[in-house]
């Protein structure tokens, strides 16, 4: 990877760390409502597999699907930021017209097939896009950002096992943040590695730093070529952590703060941002200066453009149940 | 026109959908080497192959999750669930996601699913497999909700179903699957929206779905002995109800008798007769009647099922109540 992209990876890490922080004022503000999970922490991970995926390609590009804590990955798979934060503050510019919010960030343009509020709904949904790539002899994957709490659903055993047997080009990304929401993963579950689980279902499977962009783009890099070359499916944990509670409600009296001073030694920005210093491809002044655009770019482009845009329509809140243009052949009315 | 059985139009819609469009697959438990619990998809494995019939684990849950992650990558699956009580472990993919995606996603992602699955009671099979639930369905915002009475819809409304871009759930009935009619040969489709007089009548408006359409029909003969001329709606559709046609009839016999097979709180009976109230109270002339299931878990003794269970002669003895015959 050359210093252009590397530069490039350290600003958009920013740059979702300054985009949550954002979003938190502006819930602060109840500019934005519902409940809002941020990702703040997590950023190696979901940047650095998706750097190694082909996205942002239109609908020629892998399929991409997490859970609720959905912002990022629906950015850096190729949304454009503005109709995310649209989206929060409910506008009719939204990814999803202002009728999903946080947690149900959709745009399928780019394959972003969305945020679910279910824990563990989007296993078999990922299964269900590779299925579709799988049947359409496509060399495209589908990939499943979910939480380690995720996988205690029964969906996660249904879905492995069937992913398994039928060949399914899907990759699991597990972000091991070790939290179920407030519950420590020793406390909910028996086998606390996560990729050891895959040996009941016949599924590749490896754990790596979650904290560490170039670790998480080494090992996504093969995991995505073992499902793409391969057509099987792949389970690849990585170890990380939030920063923030599990949603803005959470005041995070289950966890210590050494722990989390701990981990937050392990900031995935801190961490790239130094490497980049030594190997001598960015300055601190080159970081502030990026700092500041970043600012810039979201206060003064992205919020202005979600501050501006219109709610949606009252007269449209039937839109969108059903398909609203359905063709008489199939629908009716009946011939009498 | 051949008089085929209901399972054959079921099969018959599938084989023309998965040899119509390549994107058409079929999933469900048994539905493929062994050909179909109730054999409507016979024979089809051996035609398209295990890519496209695809027998399942027992997961409900999550092959119909699978199932509708594919039809948000353009495909057209025919997922059967064997019992409509087994369809509750899949409330969540149905109702959480297919029913969904479309509205959260600002109308950006469709889930064009169809769900088959039987609900009713049959003989003895006891409480975990003689649930009907049609209304939990009918009460979900999202999806569509058909009821076949006969070959010719469960036919042509498969068909439909595949071609329509919404999720929809087709109630089979486990009672009807050998149930005969005349079909045309060439092909057809039925729509998945609107209400069926199919008998004319003037005096009582008998009101069914699915396998209940069959008790008003039985008692309407009975009741025309009487001298009662019994008008006779298949409902078709639950969800959504066409509450037009209902308006039409109980306007022209300005009596009304709701027959479903489920338990009546928060049924199909209580919500066609409200949308009647809402619709035309002052066009009737008697109290409606609800013919409905007892309110308990469906028994296993034989009398006891029986006694749980309207049939014909409940339909009957419930309109010459509404006429002041008794």
């Amino acid at each position: 990877m050359n210093e252009a992209d590397r530069k490039r990876l350290l600003r958009e890490m920013m740059f979702y760390r300054r985009f949550e922080d954002r979003c938190f004022e502006a819930y602060m503000e109840r500019k934005i409502g519902g409940f809002l999970h941020l990702y703040s922490g997590q950023e190696a991970v979901a940047t650095g597999v998706l750097e190694k995926a082909r996205v942002n390609r239109g609908t020629d590009g892998d399929y991409v699907i997490t859970g609720y804590r959905d912002h990022i990955h629906a950015i850096k798979t190729g949304a454009p930021p503005r109709e995310v934060m649209a989206e929060l503050y409910g506008k009719e510019t939204g990814s999803s017209r202002g009728r999903g919010g946080s947690m149900h960030i959709f745009d399928p343009t780019v394959n972003f097939m969305g945020g679910y509020a279910l824990v563990g709904q989007p296993f078999p949904l990922a299964a269900g896009l590779a299925l579709a790539c799988k049947h359409k002899s496509t060399d495209q994957i589908a990939i499943c950002f979910l939480g380690d709490g995720a996988n205690n659903q029964g969906t996660f055993h249904e879905t492995m096992n069937m992913a398994s047997i039928w060949d399914l080009p899907v990759l699991f990304v597990c972000e091991n943040n070790q939290y179920a929401i407030g519950t420590r993963i020793d406390r909910s579950t028996a086998v606390t590695d996560q990729y050891k689980r895959m040996c009941a279902y016949n599924i590749e499977a490896s754990q790596h730093d979650g904290m560490d962009i170039d670790v998480v783009m080494e090992a996504a890099e093969k995991a995505i070529d073992y499902v793409r070359g391969k057509r099987r499916p792949y389970f690849i944990e990585f170890m990380t952590y939030r920063f923030r509670g599990h949603s803005m409600s959470d005041a995070k009296g289950y966890r210590t703060r050494e722990e989390e001073k701990e981990w937050e030694k392990r900031d995935p920005i801190r961490i790239f941002s130094a490497r980049l210093i030594e190997e001598g491809v960015i300055t601190p002044e080159d970081i502030k200066a990026m700092e500041k655009e970043i600012d810039d770019e979201i206060e003064n482009d992205i919020v202005r453009f979600a501050e501006e845009s219109p709610p949606p329509k009252v007269e449209d809140l039937t839109r969108y149940v059903l398909d609203d243009n359905p063709d008489p052949r199939w629908i009716g009315p009946l011939q009498k | 026109m051949a008089v085929i059985a209901y399972w054959e139009a079921i099969r018959r819609a599938h084989d023309e959908e998965l040899a119509n469009d390549p994107m058409v697959i079929a999933m469900g438990e048994d539905i493929g080497v062994a050909g179909g619990t109730y054999k409507a998809t016979q024979g089809l494995y051996d035609k398209y192959g295990p890519e496209r019939v695809i027998d399942t684990p027992i997961s409900e849950n999550s092959y119909t999750g699978i199932g509708i992650g594919a039809s948000m990558a353009g495909m057209r699956p025919i997922i059967e669930i064997m019992s409509i009580n087994f369809a509750l472990l899949a409330l969540d993919t149905i109702i959480n996601a297919a029913a969904k995606i479309r509205y959260m996603s600002g109308g950006r992602v469709q889930c064009p699913i169809v769900i088959r699955t039987p609900g009713g009671t049959a003989h003895q099979l006891a409480a975990q497999h003689s649930a009907r639930l049609a209304r939990m369905f009918m009460s979900t915002a999202g999806l569509r909700v058909v009821t076949p009475r006969g070959p010719l819809d469960a036919y042509g409304m498969l068909k439909s179903a595949v071609r329509c871009n919404d999720p929809v759930i087709v109630i089979e009935h486990e009672q009807m699957y050998n149930l005969k009619e005349e079909v045309p040969d060439e092909e057809f489709f039925r729509p998945l929206e609107g209400a069926e007089v199919v008998r004319e009548g003037e005096d009582i408006t008998l009101i069914g779905y699915n396998y209940s359409v069959h008790l008003c029909l039985e008692a309407a003969r009975r009741l025309e002995a009487d001298g009662i001329s019994a008008e006779v709606i298949d409902l078709r559709a639950l969800k959504p109800i066409d509450r037009e046609t209902i308006r039409r009839s109980v306007e022209k016999t300005h009596r009304v008798l709701v027959a479903e097979e489920d338990e009546a709180p928060v049924g199909v009976g209580s919500e066609i007769i409200t949308g009647i109230i809402e619709d035309c109270f002052f066009a009737l002339d008697a109290q409606p009647v609800r013919i409905h299931a007892a309110d308990v878990p469906v028994p296993y003794a034989e009398n006891l099922e029986k006694a749980a269970i309207p049939d014909a002669d409940d339909v009957y003895q419930g309109a010459l109540k509404v006429m002041g015959r008794i």
